[in-house]
């Protein structure tokens, strides 16, 4: 029996949708069944992150109505075996899927894959309801700014009351050089505010653009610091203790970075 | 130019800190589900109540939620005019 992990942040446009695409690639590279759940529905995304949006027949519309087999609804990936997309459907609304057709689904989808990652829509309406209703496990994703922080801390606080106890963070976006001069608030800082556990951070990195772009997650990219951010993710999820890496390339600010990410 | 220097000697006012400041505040009215209007009645109660003990700014009255070491506290700034003479004998 798989898991269900549901990607939220509240704020739109923090890297929800990055972030769920490149853990789910970078499961199924470990050799993991992984299916990433598009729930943000009217505003499809993930398809194109992934650079599966040629191949889309059903959507989890058609599956959860009935309109089609959930098994036609999934897509399996161009390069990695163990990778599949449930996608979103682009005309319908929130409420085209209620929170019991999601629970069934998750239940469904966890029989037959071992990751199930949930892709949130942004906000706190019943698309986020939808979104979290199957899940087992979530995660929120911020970036080093008030607004962000301040809908994460939301976030947790309805993330708790539906009984999804201990979320994970993910900081997204950090400039380490910034936060070095004190005009980015740090890792500390966060969890200093949210008081949750960290499950990795991700450097602002140009590769992340440029791998969007091409619709193959910056994961896969051996050389990139925001893919090795990734991948320790994708490690730490599957309950290996990895340390944070640096984040900066300049031996002399090692020490200074290694202080600010709490290693020493 | 001071906020240069400062950063130099070290002073505790990067933007960072802030930032940090200012989140923490807001996340005690969040968290607290204080709004606005509440702190709002809160504030008229209060000018009621000290009106007849003193003469007190109302204008500059000002009411806040305020957190320190993970205590939360309400801070109420009340700039007196003059108190009132007793007249009670």
């Amino acid at each position: 029996m798989g898991e269900v992990i549901v990607v939220t942040s509240g704020k739109g446009g923090v890297g929800k949708t990055t972030t769920t695409a490149n853990i789910g690639t970078g499961l199924a590279a470990l050799g993991h069944k992984v299916v990433l759940v598009d729930a943000d529905i009217g505003l499809r995304n993930l398809d194109v992150v992934l650079g599966l949006e040629n191949r889309i027949v059903y959507d989890i519309v058609d599956a959860t109505s009935g309109n089609c087999r959930l098994r036609q609804a999934i897509i399996r990936d161009k390069h990695l075996e163990g990778l599949h997309l449930l996608p979103a459907a682009q005309t319908k609304d929130k409420t085209a899927v209620s929170t019991d057709q999601m629970e069934e689904l998750c239940d469904e989808l966890k029989r037959e894959f071992e990751y199930v990652l949930v892709d949130c829509p942004a906000g706190i309406e019943q698309g986020f309801k939808n979104a979290i209703a199957g899940a087992d496990k979530s995660i929120v994703v911020t970036t080093p700014e008030v607004s962000a922080v301040r809908d994460a801390d939301r976030i947790i606080g309805l993330l708790e009351a539906a009984e999804l106890r201990d979320p994970k963070l993910v900081i997204n976006r950090l400039r380490v050089r910034m936060v070095k001069a004190g005009d980015m608030m740090s890792i500390d800082d966060m969890l200093d505010i949210l008081a949750i556990d960290l499950l990795g951070v991700v450097p602002e990195d140009d590769q992340v653009v440029i791998s969007t772009n091409k619709g193959e997650p910056v994961v896969v990219d051996e050389k990139s610091l925001s893919g090795q951010a990734y991948r320790n993710i994708v490690k730490r999820i599957k309950g290996e203790d990895v340390p944070l890496m640096d984040m900066d390339n300049d031996s002399g600010l090692i020490t200074t970075l290694r202080r600010l990410i709490g290693l020493k | 130019m001071i906020e240069f220097l400062s950063r130099v000697f070290g002073k505790d006012n990067t933007s960072k800190d802030v930032a940090k400041e200012r989140l923490r505040l807001v996340l005690v009215h969040d968290r607290a589900n204080v709004s606005p209007q509440m702190l709002h009645s809160l504030k008229a109660d209060m000018i009621k109540v000290i009106s007849k003990y003193m003469e007190i700014d109302e204008e500059a009255l000002e009411v806040n939620l305020n957190s320190e070491d993970s205590q939360v506290a309400l801070v109420a700034n009340i700039p007196i005019k003059k108190m009132k003479r007793a007249s009670n004998d």
